[in-house]
């Protein structure tokens, strides 16, 4: 490696890191929660059929699975402003990767839900719960242990993902990536060093999820 | 009368499961429900606490009138605070701990303050012998001693009656003794209890009462010594017979 090339790594490492840790991550963490609690209710909606609001459920993951991330993301930011929506680029990206995980999040823990017995429930109503009760204290703990793998392939995903908030101007880790390489014409390096920037951040995600399920290890014990 | 069972009908699709069953029941009675495989036991059952929506029928318990089809959210709320359920699976909430299982229902269902709730339930835990693992979750037990989980949970609500599904199907043999017992010790404390069962052996000498049904009809239905020794139909000879052959063979 030549000096020249191995003098802008080590310059634009600190750079990419810190996009990383104050775009990316936030990013991330802003855009998963709003997914988790769209997953929940679109799940709990679907769970307890509830009339019209399951068919609006079953039409948002119907458009939303069906269509680009790429194309959600430029049909809010760039194809609402001509109907007078007007959102800034870091909002617009929380919304639709949001929006989008969501629907798939709502796949799995709407899964994770119906795979709960439903004797469960039955004794719950048997005993005097309501169905919310039912599900805050009975079902969704259950569930959530039963997805949590898939929803942790969710973030991991999610995180890879806010790269494409990129092509909507915001100023995260992968754009600043273009930007110094627009200066200095070292693709091979500049994207070598923030792809292996991202396998850290995912190392670091998947080392969470490890311990998350060890935390979890089904209740008693004895079964794994 | 505590609990007077008129005409219920019940059907799933084009099958008639339940072709207008009554049943009368007086306080301090253990009727066993009995009959094959498929004759509605356990549908019926599951109606008189709207498990499954009864077609038609009503139900007058402790001087209220319940409409079995119509009932509201309110009306069976209020009916099953005055009941308990024991399942065939136990279905005890897998998540939650033995003394939990007990409590949750009187803590967020019947609003009893956090430090009454355990010693009601530590009360009913001790009633069917599992105060000792109070911390323990479902799935380290065995059925026999989830099942008494699941009992002391319907006792701890103070029900008036409590019903029965099959409480002993699921169990392995050398298990069904430890909850048979805490049920006759239930008997002899004067509990009302509706049982579907296969155990000839507790429709004959806990229960005081029997009906027995066949393809959502009741065959036969009076006192339990009755019905075993002095069969009224040839039907339920033969069943009391050919259970009587299977105990010997």
């Amino acid at each position: 490696m030549n000096e020249r090339l191995w003098g802008i790594l080590v310059d634009s490492f600190p750079k990419l890191l810190s996009y990383g840790i104050r775009v990316t991550v936030p990013l991330t963490i802003l855009s998963f929660s709003l997914a988790l609690v769209i997953s929940v209710i679109v799940a709990l909606i679907q769970y307890a059929d509830v009339p019209v609001l399951r068919q609006i459920c079953r039409f948002y993951i119907w458009v939303i699975r069906g269509t680009p991330l790429l194309v959600q993301l430029y049909l809010v930011f760039y194809g609402l402003p001509s109907v007078g929506i007007v959102l800034a680029a870091f909002p617009t990206a929380v919304l639709v990767f949001g929006f989008n995980e969501g629907a798939y999040m709502a796949e799995t823990m709407r899964g994770a839900m119906e795979s709960v017995s439903h004797g469960q429930v039955e004794a719950g109503y048997c005993v005097g719960l309501t169905f919310i009760q039912i599900m805050a204290h009975v079902v969704l703990p259950q569930a959530f242990r039963t997805a949590f793998p898939a929803l942790s392939n969710s973030l991991i995903s999610m995180l890879k993902g806010t790269s494409m908030a990129a092509t909507i101007t915001v100023m995260e880790m992968f754009r600043q990536a273009t930007v110094i390489n627009g200066r200095v014409y070292e693709s091979l390096g500049l994207y070598g060093e923030v792809a292996l920037i991202y396998l850290a951040f995912c190392t670091i995600l998947t080392g969470l999820q490890h311990w998350g399920e060890k935390k979890l290890a089904s209740y008693g014990g004895t079964r794994s | 009368m505590m609990l007077d069972i008129q005409n219920v009908k019940k059907h799933f699709e084009d099958h008639v499961v339940l072709d207008g069953i009554s049943l009368g029941v007086e306080k301090g009675d253990v009727v066993a429900i009995l009959g094959p495989s498929g004759s509605g036991k356990t549908t019926f059952l599951r109606c008189l606490n709207f498990l499954e929506r009864a077609d038609e029928g009503e139900m007058i318990f402790e001087g209220r009138r319940y409409d079995m089809n119509k009932a509201g959210k309110k009306e069976i709320t209020e009916l099953r605070r005055k009941t308990a359920f024991v399942f065939q699976n136990y279905n005890l909430f897998l998540n939650k701990t033995v003394l939990q299982n007990v409590t949750l229902g009187l803590t967020l269902g019947s609003k009893i303050p956090k430090q009454d709730a355990r010693e009601i339930a530590v009360e009913s835990l001790r009633r069917v012998g599992m105060a000792d693992r109070l911390d323990s979750y479902p799935v380290q037990l065995s059925g026999g001693q989830q099942q008494r989980v699941a009992i002391a949970r319907g006792l701890a609500l103070r029900p008036d009656i409590i019903f029965f599904d099959e409480p002993t199907s699921a169990l392995d043999p050398e298990l069904i003794g430890e909850v048979l017992n805490v049920m006759r010790q239930l008997a002899e404390d004067g509990m009302t209890m509706l049982v579907v069962t296969h155990e000839m052996e507790f429709a004959r000498n806990v229960s005081n009462k029997v009906l027995f049904m066949e393809n959502g009809h009741v065959v036969e239905s009076g006192s339990s010594r009755e019905f075993f020794e002095n069969p009224k139909s040839d039907r339920s000879r033969e069943f009391v017979h050919s259970l009587a052959n299977l105990h010997n063979g």
